[in-house]
């Protein structure tokens, strides 16, 4: 891994304690130009992480608080007309931007949830019939709450499909949670946080990343383990081709991050929980919810070719 | 819970696994349950309920030794209700009763397996009592739904719901059906079934027998159960009133009841000049009479013929039969039958039937010629006040006396009976001759049925010169009867079965129909002995099969099978065959296993490389070389045979 993306990791550390697993998932996440879904309950650090790594990577950073009076033109921007010119002026909303992070994006109504989800799957929007192109990169962090609880619009899986992964923080362990008590204030730590890298930069290595090399046995162990999910009574549906993609991806940017140039059967196994959790329900279940042990069953059950 | 649907040894079965066995024996139990006495049946569904309450209430299982003590009870009853334990009857209520109190015992998937092949077992059974279309489509889903209960057990992980098992047992099935048909045409066929039938399997067959008393007919005219079928070469069929199918031939009375001899002389060659030929599947009836119309020109295969015209199987027919015959319509024979034929044809028991006598005497004396005679006494039949009916009253100790001049009411053994007594009594020779008169032609199907309701008795007398020629008294009586069937000949009112009387048009074309397909299904399948077999392989260029060049045959097909699935299984090896570098790692993890270091499949090289180096830190650099080998080779796409010879090299020399 490039020394950029070591200290990235490194700095975001020093922030969110203890998460060193998740931060990678995350950087990783990226650099596979997916979009990321932190799931979790509130006060365990989501924004936080949202944020250091925006800032880490020297992007622009909007953070939109989804409400459930929401609406799309808070987030796409409106065109507003202009005394002076005598015409329409567009103001872009706060989704124009490299960074966005959707707050508790399943707090807003649905209608509100798709305007993000459209930019995030095409990186444009059209208003008022006319496309603007989002920058490059563009990045979608959604924090959501779990589902349970009180006044949430849970996203449809169509549009879970579209982070290429979602991870839980979960609590500190005892002794990060004393090293955070015993450290200084978050907030005016992430605003002494100096970017490692630019844009360019970022763009770099995501095209370097497209460049680690699958094998025909490791696509063998790929397919059997989706094949399983799809053969498999234990779940309602199988995972989707678009989900083998992002598990390739995903498994590419993580061999990156460990400097290969090839991919293991351990680095689809390492991104495999964060991809395919929230893609995949058990039989009789809705999806997205929390079935960690059925995904950990897949791993130990499926051999490696 | 699982993610892959794995097989477990001995897992206790579920509710639901329960269930399914449940309903599935009794399933397949069931026509035997409607066939066996009522207390068997009603154990056998006791227990039944019994274990699906058990699982219901979730209680223990029942001692062995009170299983035991209801095996014992349950086979002493059998024992008293049949005599035996063995024969058709009580062998399967004993195998119906065991295997009810099997699914009391059965806690474990093993077990279920157990009694889902024993269920094989038992539904095969059931051929014993019934062979039809109906049986078989029953027993195919009875079979359909124990391959899915035995699939179904075989789930550990969530139920994929019943359509799944059911869809893979069908699956199964389908993939039999090519291996079934060519075992049923290539199997060497014994002569009947592989192994007999129990005596007992014949008790219930109905038929003609060998006497005739009034009202023993009655019986068989209330049965629609199939005697025969003829199918007349070249579709000619014969005038409805020539249709008569010669059965036994009653020569001696004894006041009462007519009998047929136990001994007839033989004769060696019948006339072979019939003038219509045909070919008749006779339905087993548990005695020997072959039926042939009058009279039969052809000895079929195995079987004899006596002088009164009667073919004779050698052994009693217990299985469906088919035999080629030709007979001569209206002919007459035995004009040269010598005095002893005779005089036994004119025997009247003394002192019975006196008012016979004595009328006959009077019409010998208005007669002289016997050919007027017999047309005096048709004309009586046909003028007076005769009635031909189902239901005739009860006659006493002098039966023809009571009906010539009594009664007057009959069926045809009465005017048979009555008719031979008045010849005998006039001093011409006559003997009843039962059979059956007419059919059914099935325009479907393009041939004759012949039902047990078609039984029929008439007379035949001998005149000089002639020799012996049919009388029909039931003719003159009531001509429909021979003209246009039994149905047209009773009154309404007479009960028939319902089928023999065709009263709407749609019905009876649907029952020909099934008939028809019932005829074919006899020919092709049940039907499909070893001639069959021989005749079907000469048109495939193998002439004189016998069952050797069948076995050949058979290997020779299973050969081929066999090669074919290796053929498969050989090509879906090379293709996940490991590559020359899985070998060599494959084989260094081997090396390491026997250390009790195994790699699980799941275990990803780096990982178990860290495991490995960290329990034998003696053995890391190896470990670690070797993996790097291999990850570079297998995974970074780095195919340097070098690197692949070194690999090789060091997993061999690699020394745990």
């Amino acid at each position: 891994m490039s020394s950029q993306l070591n200290a990235v990791a490194e700095q975001i550390n020093s922030i969110i304690l203890g998460k060193s697993q998740q931060i990678r998932l995350a950087i990783a996440c990226l650099l596979a130009r997916g979009h990321l879904l932190i799931e979790d309950v509130p006060g365990v650090g989501k924004t936080t992480l949202a944020h250091a790594i925006a800032t880490s990577l020297g992007l622009r950073f909007q953070r939109i608080q989804f409400t459930s009076d929401l609406l799309p033109a808070d987030i796409l921007g409106v065109s507003v007309y202009n005394r002076d010119s005598g015409g329409f002026e567009f103001h872009p909303g706060p989704v124009f931007t490299n960074v966005v992070l959707a707050d508790e994006v399943n707090r807003a109504t649905p209608r509100a949830q798709s305007a993000l989800l459209e930019a995030m799957e095409e990186n444009q929007v059209t208003i008022e019939g006319e496309t603007r192109h989002l920058p490059m990169p563009f990045f979608v962090i959604a924090t959501q709450n779990p589902s349970y609880q009180i006044g949430t619009f849970p996203l449809p899986e169509s549009q879970l499909d579209r982070f290429l992964m979602r991870i839980e923080l979960g609590y500190p362990d005892a002794q990060a949670e004393r090293a955070l008590l015993n450290g200084d204030n978050r907030r005016d730590m992430l605003l002494r946080l100096q970017p490692q890298l630019d844009p360019d930069g970022l763009a770099r290595l995501q095209l370097e990343v497209q460049q680690v090399h699958a094998s025909p046995a490791l696509l063998d162990y790929l397919q059997a383990l989706v094949n399983t999910t799809r053969r498999s009574p234990a779940f309602s549906h199988g995972l989707s081709p678009r989900a083998s993609l992002a598990l390739l991806q995903g498994a590419r940017a993580w061999a990156y991050m460990d400097n290969r140039k090839h991919l293991l059967p351990e680095d689809v196994q390492a991104v495999l929980p964060a991809v395919v959790t929230h893609r995949l329900s058990p039989a009789g279940e809705p999806a997205g919810g929390s079935h960690g042990s059925l995904v950990a069953q897949l791993l130990q059950e499926v051999a490696i070719p | 819970m699982t993610v892959l649907p794995t097989i477990l040894s001995s897992r206790p079965l579920g509710t639901r696994d329960i269930h399914w066995l449940t309903a599935v024996f009794l399933l397949a139990a069931g026509p035997h349950l409607l066939r066996m006495p009522l207390w068997i049946s009603a154990l056998v569904a006791g227990i039944a309920g019994a274990r699906l309450l058990q699982v219901r209430l979730r209680g223990g299982l029942p001692k062995k030794w009170l299983l035991a003590l209801v095996a014992v009870a349950a086979a002493g009853g059998i024992l008293l209700q049949y005599r035996t334990l063995f024969g058709r009857d009580a062998g399967v209520s004993l195998l119906v009763v065991m295997l009810a109190l099997k699914l009391l015992e059965t806690g474990t998937r093993r077990d279920g397996m157990l009694l889902g092949f024993l269920g094989c077992f038992l539904l095969v059974t059931n051929f014993l009592h019934s062979q039809t279309i109906p049986t078989a489509l029953y027993m195919l889903i009875c079979a359909w739904l124990l391959v899915a209960t035995l699939i179904g057990m075989q789930y550990t992980g969530p139920w994929p719901g019943w359509r799944h098992p059911v869809k893979r047992a069908g699956i199964l099935i389908a993939q039999a059906l090519p291996l079934m048909a060519v075992l049923f045409l290539l199997f060497p066929r014994v002569q009947g079934p592989l192994w007999g039938l129990p005596q007992d399997a014949y008790a219930g067959l109905s038929g003609l027998s060998d006497n005739m008393s009034p009202g023993s007919l009655n019986n068989l005219i209330l049965s629609d159960s199939v005697a025969f079928r003829a199918e007349f070469n070249d579709g000619r069929t014969p005038d409805p009133k020539d249709l008569y199918w010669r059965g036994p031939v009653l020569w001696d009375y004894d006041g009462r009841t007519w009998t047929a001899p136990r001994l007839v002389q033989n004769i060696e060659e019948l006339p072979a000049d019939g003038n219509i030929d045909y070919t008749v599947t006779l339905e087993p009836h548990n005695k020997r009479w072959l039926f042939a119309l009058e009279f039969p020109g052809r000895k079929p295969p195995r079987s004899m013929a006596t002088r009164d015209m009667q073919l004779l199987s050698f052994t009693p027919v217990r299985s469906r039969m088919r035999y080629e015959m030709t007979s001569s319509i209206g002919a007459a024979y035995g004009a040269d039958d010598d005095q002893s034929v005779l005089s036994r044809s004119l025997r009247l028991p003394a002192g019975s039937n006196p008012r016979t006598a004595a009328f006959a005497e009077e019409l010998r004396s208005r007669h002289g010629d016997d050919r007027s005679l017999v047309a005096a006494v048709l004309d009586m039949f046909r003028n007076e006040n005769f009635v031909y009916t189902l239901s005739p009253p009860l006659l006493g100790e002098q039966p023809v006396d009571e009906f010539l001049f009594g009664t007057r009411r009959g069926f045809c053994e009465h005017y048979a009976s009555a008719f031979t007594v008045l010849m005998r009594a006039a001093g011409i020779p006559a003997r009843v001759v039962t059979g059956y008169l007419g059919g059914e032609i099935n325009p479907v199907g393009g041939y004759i049925l012949v039902r047990q309701a078609d039984a029929h008795a008439w007379v035949e007398i001998w005149l000089e010169k002639t020799g012996w020629v049919r009388v029909d008294p039931t003719a003159a009586v009531s001509p429909a009867r021979v003209e246009r069937g039994i149905a047209s000949a009773l009154p309404r009112s007479d009960p028939l079965p319902m089928f023999v009387r065709g009263d709407f048009a749609l019905l009876q074309r649907m029952r020909l129909t099934w008939d028809s397909v019932t005829y074919t299904w006899n020919q092709w399948v049940l039907g499909y002995t070893p001639e069959r077999q021989r005749r079907f392989l000469s048109h495939l260029g193998f002439s004189e099969a016998t069952w050797q060049t069948m076995s050949v045959m058979l290997l020779i097909f299973a050969g081929i099978a066999v090669l074919f699935g290796a053929a498969l299984a050989l090509r879906d090896l090379r293709q996940t065959r490991p590559d020359a570098a899985k070998a060599a790692y494959d084989r260094f993890c081997r090396k390491l296993a026997r250390r009790g270091l195994p790699r699980g499949a799941a275990e990803g090289p780096q990982v178990f490389a860290g495991r490995a180096a960290q329990q034998r830190p003696d053995l890391a650099a190896a470990i670690n070389d070797i993996t790097t080998l291999y990850v570079s080779l297998r995974y970074a796409g780095k195919m340097h045979p070098e690197s692949l010879q070194m690999l090789e090299r060091r997993s061999r020399t690699f020394k745990a």
